[in-house]
């Protein structure tokens, strides 16, 4: 409010032309002032104790047409784990930022399968955001989508090998919504979907960023899908803020 | 129009329905597979199988869950067709009206599971599957029952000898009416044993694997710990190839109430066996009905505990569900003969005292008054 009541009188006290450039650069300041105080939010995300041991999906190796992808049998991997206990595939977002999302604009997001599984398991996108589902395999798929939030419709569509990309997009948050192939039933993913541009995936080492966080107080929630969900209360002045969340396998 | 008369033996008519009610065990085996193997949304739409006709899928196709879920579609419309027949045959050949409509019954159950099997499809919704399950169930039964009373055994019932009323009079045989207590049994018993099926019809279509993997205990316990911490640590622990549900406490508590039952069963069950071998004697053919019963139905308790020990295999749970349904028709037709037999005593003391006929004259009557 001060800013604009300032760039009146000046508007005011100059002429029209020179009170345009005035603005102009005034304005410029403030997104840049904005952009200036906008921060990350890192951190690193760890596992303590031994997790349970993954499964050999050996269905997999009993379908031929899978089977030739693979040189060894595969195995699930819902707990991927580096040496210092350092955890990939968990969802990072603020808690409870809605009605934010950038997703219209943002490139689309991928999920493929191939070698009759689907790459990546865990993947995060905005509502409004377009999700492409790609088959590349040399079979038939049926990509069977579970959501549960209301106005998140479920969907059951066939692709053969080499068909057009599906194309899905969601309207409703939802954490963990499912992609599955019920042909190989072995096969799923989870797509978590956010209201706001404000999430992540914790990579192989662990690390995650939320990027362009505003200035303000925020809840950071990590979700695994398995080990459950964690929070913890950051503020956001100037500056990043680092926040880490360590689970453990009980 | 066709009276309540007592109906001639056709041999063809038998056999059929016999073979209409194993092709529909077939099915509900299939059926079992399909979501044991979780492929019951592998073919997206219906009644088309991935847009082809479905008689003209090409085989090749038949891949993965495909092959559980077409090959169930197939083996449906085989059974409709047969169910088709057979109720066109009652209709035109069985003397019998009642008979005549359970054929219709049999045609109208047989469209609304096919119906009901599309809609679990095309809607996408899982709680369908629960009550295709259960209607499975209760269309094998009907298909055994038109089976038996097609039977010539059964014909032969129907017209009860009088020798058998004169070993009653002379104390060889038991009186019906002091199997009344066992009757009631078998009925509530298999009634439970329903009951039992529809629990399991909907822990099955929770799709979330086993809600409790050890056995006899429940997650190391005699009754299992559903707070949300345990919850929370036993989805933790749980690694499924499948894209399995996270378990619930209402799946637990379901789990536990699948195996509460089951052991009720089995005492009821263990019961029956006692009160005929007491009241009808070891000799009699419902005592001998009774063991098979019970023997049935331990088979099944270790079938059971053997789905949890192998972790849900698909054919150790198919086994499962299809020996549940024969515990279930054993039952039902074990009603039938017994509230037969009934029905053939009070008819026959009835028929006694108001001619108070020799026993030559009981052996021109027919069994049931009712009939002609």
């Amino acid at each position: 409010m001060v800013l604009y009541s300032t760039l009146e009188m000046l508007l005011m006290k100059s002429g029209h032309a020179s009170g345009n450039i005035v603005l102009i650069m005034i304005a410029a300041l403030a997104v840049a002032g904005q952009i200036a105080s906008a921060a990350d939010i890192i951190g690193i995300i760890t596992l303590t104790g031994a997790p349970p041991a993954e499964k050999e999906i050996t269905p997999l190796m009993e379908n031929p047409d899978c089977a030739k992808m693979h040189a060894t049998t595969p195995t699930t991997h819902f707990y991927v784990v580096g040496a210092k206990g350092e955890l990939a595939d968990v969802v990072v977002s603020l808690k409870g930022v809605t009605g934010k999302s950038t997703g219209a604009s943002q490139p689309p997001a991928v999920l493929d399968q191939k070698g009759c599984l689907y790459t990546p398991q865990i993947l995060a996108i905005q509502t409004g955001q377009k999700l492409i589902v790609k088959n590349s395999d040399p079979c038939l798929h049926n990509v069977h989508t579970t959501p549960t939030a209301p106005g998140n419709p479920e969907s059951n569509q066939g692709q053969g090998p080499g068909a057009p990309d599906l194309t899905f997009t969601y309207t409703q948050p939802e954490m963990f919504l499912r992609f599955k192939c019920d042909v190989h039933p072995w096969m799923f993913a989870w797509v978590s979907v956010f209201d706001s541009p404000y999430f992540c995936v914790s990579g192989l080492d662990g690390k995650f960023v939320i990027k362009n966080v505003p200035p303000g107080k925020y809840t950071v929630e990590a979700a695994h899908r398995k080990l459950g969900t964690q929070t913890q209360d950051v503020e956001v002045k100037n500056g990043d803020v680092t926040v880490n969340f360590t689970f453990a396998a009980k | 129009m066709k009276a309540n008369a007592v109906s001639k033996s056709n041999p063809w008519l038998y056999w059929f329905a016999a073979l209409t009610a194993l092709a529909t065990l077939a099915l509900i085996g299939i059926g079992g597979l399909v979501t044991s193997h979780e492929a019951g949304m592998s073919v997206p739409d219906w009644p088309t199988t991935y847009g082809y006709n479905m008689f003209l899928f090409p085989i090749n196709k038949w891949l993965g869950g495909i092959f559980y879920e077409h090959s169930h579609r197939l083996l449906a419309s085989l059974v409709g067709l047969m169910t088709t027949i057979l109720a066109v045959w009652l209709w035109l050949k069985d003397s019998r009206t009642w008979m005549a409509w359970l054929g219709v019954a049999a045609f109208l159950l047989v469209v609304a599971q096919g119906v009901l099997g599309g809609l679990r499809v095309t809607l996408h919704m899982d709680s369908l599957g629960i009550y295709h399950a259960t209607i499975a169930q209760l269309f094998f039964v009907l298909t055994c029952a038109i089976a038996l009373f097609t039977s010539r055994w059964w014909n032969e019932l129907e017209r009860r000898p009088p020798a058998r009323r004169e070993e009653i009079s002379a104390g060889k045989q038991a009186v019906p009416e002091a199997g009344a207590p066992l009757r009631k049994l078998v009925l509530f018993t298999t009634v439970l044993i329903f009951i039992q099926l529809i629990i399991a019809a909907a822990m099955r279509h929770q799709h979330a694997g086993l809600a409790i993997s050890d056995f006899p205990l429940a997650h190391g316990r005699l009754w299992p710990d559903m707070s949300a911490e345990a919850i929370a640590s036993y989805n933790t622990q749980r690694v499924s190839i499948n894209a399995e549900n996270p378990i619930t406490a209402f799946q637990i508590e379901l789990q536990m109430a699948h195996r509460v039952v089951a052991l009720a069963i089995s005492i009821l069950i263990a019961g029956c066996v006692w009160q005929a071998r007491r009241r009808l004697g070891g000799k009699d053919a419902q005592t001998k009905l009774a063991l098979a019963w019970f023997a049935l139905i331990l088979f099944q308790v270790g079938l059971g505990a053997a789905t949890i020990w192998t972790n849900k295999a698909a054919d150790v749970a198919t086994a499962h569900v299809l020996v549940g349904a024969l515990a279930l028709a054993v039952g039902a037709l074990w009603c039938a003969i017994a509230y037969r037999e009934t029905v053939a005593a009070v008819c026959d003391r009835g028929t006694e005292q108001r001619r108070s006929p020799s026993a030559a004259t009981i052996a021109a009557q027919p069994a049931m008054t009712g009939n002609k």
